[in-house]
């Protein structure tokens, strides 16, 4: 049973396809809360994502060169996610803040013109081509492979994967804390859940809007460092890539919803590698070439049957 | 003189670019400036006018399915119909939600396009493409057009090839770019002729104030749904004359969406949403600017190359992308400051024949 379905099935679908959806997961919060609170669809997450993991590589590379340092990713992910957050103030302030008022398709249209600027700039500081993240071939963590190898299943997990994962959990229950017991968790949800009782109850909408970009903004450059962890690479297509199973996720678990936005990821990342497994026969279900379609056409499916998601989230 | 021809070509080509570029924007304009729909997969429909465009006229290739060498006529109509049927299913799905979500959806289609291009290599040629796309008015001088009905009842080949002999190379170009003016001339007329018809004056009202349109009984999801095939349309038919125009298409960098997409949004938003003369006014004015840029900048490397020691070749290969971050500058100030664009919409009046 093992040798002849689990082993591959586990090893090579099914735990990519958790680290996947983790990292869409990461993502997938920022776009619903800004969906949820704002009121728009950010078209410039992926690119924050993206500027994320540059910055991080560039603290690595600069403290390595000045000071011999080898930093961890996630060390150097800190002071990274201190400038993405005041990337997301300054765009925030200067090209989505003229707009609060307006029809929200402006502010669409001004984050959808704000990604390519991002990018390009991206693209003029480190330069088109791919960068490393990280070197060397990801070896599978030795302890877990003797362990589970004893026991007739072999699980070959890299300790990348383990980070990741780890990662995740670790910031979706700071996130749950935030959101269940403080203040301004509280508010977000208020806000998010209607906007016109939480400003009658006196909450203040600014503020809100600026938690927002800061939780938005960590579990963006968290979601671009780990991206790039599992990849090793850096790409300024990376980002774009991402957005559209975001979305999706977002739409999966209800605009709004941040618990909904992690299962969304969840479930797209294993429905995209789940999709080549080959299921029927030895050919893959459908050609890896089409992987990014899938998260279209759940997103497709769920916006003609259930607009509002799986947790009930907003529909506009 | 030589030189003057060469002024004279560039003009035509700048004049053919810019006039694709129109047709696109009038496409948009009317999903957006007539419907106020937000449609940020432009490079999608685009490629499905030019490859469906490609493949049923250019001549049988191995490489790709068919070239079934159908008359250019039926290529251009088939581009129009197809771009108009993806459209439709877009459409029926996501027009009745908030345009937030015809964006997403618009975006993941033109992915999903580009996906299917890039993968069914025995129908496409994946990413080498299609070349050899046959070219208005240049197609006259090959031989398997000359040799074929209409032309072979006019006159023989041999008479024909000596036709084209006596005449310069490039006289097809400016027939081209003037073929591309009349397309939008055509395009435009049409589009006028509709905004001031019933159809039109409903598309503003459902776009101004839904609830009323929908009080007085307009069928406000279905007018949307027309707008978007109809825009859709016209986009497929700028993607059978940039294939044309192009010669040779592949999926990704012909299509390149901040190329297609973007610069599109930008035309439209500069010449005036709502206003289709707006639409070929800053088609053209942001296509040279864009053109003029690259000069400019290329003029400004060799100024650095030749009176300091820095290494050029990194400005010149980020050098575009330095364009696409003022481009995408210019558009944020013109979205803040001058949100109606150089020629705002006017509203038909209620008696204006015009």
């Amino acid at each position: 049973m093992w040798e002849s379905f689990g082993f591959e099935f586990v090893n090579f679908y099914f735990v990519p396809g958790i680290v996947l959806g983790c990292i869409y997961a990461l993502g997938a919060i920022g776009i619903t809360l800004t969906f949820g609170i704002l009121r728009f669809a950010n078209f410039a997450h992926g690119e924050v994502m993206m500027t994320g993991a540059y910055v991080t590589w560039t603290i690595m590379a600069l403290t390595g060169a000045l000071f011999g340092w080898a930093l961890h990713p996630l060390i150097a992910a800190i002071p990274s996610v201190f400038l993405m957050i005041l990337v997301f103030f300054v765009v925030d302030r200067f090209f989505y803040k003229p707009f609060r008022k307006a029809p929200t398709i402006k502010v669409v249209m001004a984050s959808f013109g704000m990604m390519l600027v991002i990018r390009s700039l991206v693209q003029i500081l480190w330069g088109p081509n791919q960068i490393t993240f990280v070197k060397g071939i990801a070896k599978p963590n030795s302890f877990i492979r003797e362990l589970t190898g004893s026991m007739d299943m072999m699980i070959l997990v890299p300790n990348k994967h383990f980070l990741i994962m780890g990662g995740t959990v670790v910031i979706v229950m700071l996130l749950g804390y935030l959101l269940t017991y403080t203040r301004i968790g509280k508010a977000m949800r208020a806000v998010s859940d209607s906007p016109d009782l939480a400003l009658v109850t006196g909450i203040d909408v600014e503020v809100v809007i600026r938690a927002t970009w800061i939780v938005g903004g960590a579990c963006a450059v968290a979601a671009g460092v780990f991206l790039a962890t599992d990849i090793q690479m850096l790409e300024t297509t990376m980002g774009f890539r991402m957005l559209l199973p975001m979305f999706a996720a977002a739409i999966l678990g209800g605009i709004g919803k941040p618990y909904g936005a992690v299962l969304g990821g969840l479930v797209i990342g294993l429905a995209e590698e789940l999709s080549s497994y080959p299921w029927i026969g030895d050919a893959p279900l459908l050609s890896p070439g089409y992987k990014s379609g899938v998260a279209f056409s759940i997103m497709i499916v769920m916006l003609i049957v259930r607009p509002s998601g799986i947790f009930k989230g907003r529909t506009f | 003189m030589d030189q003057l021809i060469g002024y004279f070509l560039y003009f035509c080509s700048l004049l053919a670019v810019g006039g694709i570029y129109s047709l696109i924007a009038l496409g948009l304009n009317v999903q957006w400036g007539f419907a106020g729909l937000f449609n940020v997969g432009i490079a999608g429909f685009v490629s499905i006018g030019a490859y469906t465009y490609a493949l049923l006229t250019t001549d049988t290739s191995p490489l790709h399915y068919g070239g079934l060498g159908l008359p250019l006529a039926v290529g251009i109509v088939a581009a129009m119909v197809a771009s108009g049927l993806i459209s439709a299913i877009i459409g029926v799905i996501c027009i009745r939600l908030r345009s937030d979500y015809l964006a997403i959806a618009t975006i993941g289609i033109a992915e999903i396009i580009k996906l299917v291009l890039k993968n069914n290599s025995e129908i496409t040629n994946g990413p080498r493409g299609i070349n050899k796309i046959p070219r208005l008015w240049e197609n006259f001088t090959e031989e398997r057009f000359y040799n074929d009905w209409p032309m072979s009842w006019f006159a023989s080949a041999e008479t024909w090839q000596s036709i084209f002999s006596s005449l310069p190379r490039w006289w097809w170009q400016p027939c081209f770019a003037l073929s591309i003016i009349i397309a939008v001339y055509v395009v435009y007329r049409l589009l006028e002729k509709l905004r001031l018809s019933p159809w039109g004056r409903m598309m503003t009202a459902i776009r101004e104030n839904e609830p009323a349109a929908h009080a007085a009984g307009k069928n406000v999801t279905g007018r949307r749904i027309e707008a978007f095939i109809l825009g859709s349309m016209i986009m497929g038919l700028a993607g059978a004359v940039l294939a044309m125009h192009l010669r040779l298409i592949e999926p990704t960098n012909t299509f390149d969406p901040s190329k297609l997409t973007f610069l599109v949004w930008v035309m439209l938003i500069a010449g005036g949403s709502g206003n289709n003369r707006g639409a070929i006014l800053g088609s053209f004015l942001i296509w040279v600017i864009w053109s003029a840029s690259e000069i400019v900048i290329n003029v400004g490397i060799n100024v650095i190359d030749d009176f300091t020691n820095i290494h050029v070749g990194i400005l010149s290969t980020r050098a575009g992308y330095l364009r696409m971050l003022l481009i995408g500058l210019l558009l944020q100030y013109i979205l803040q400051k001058y949100p109606l664009g150089i020629l705002p919409e006017s509203r038909p009046t209620a008696s204006s024949k015009t």
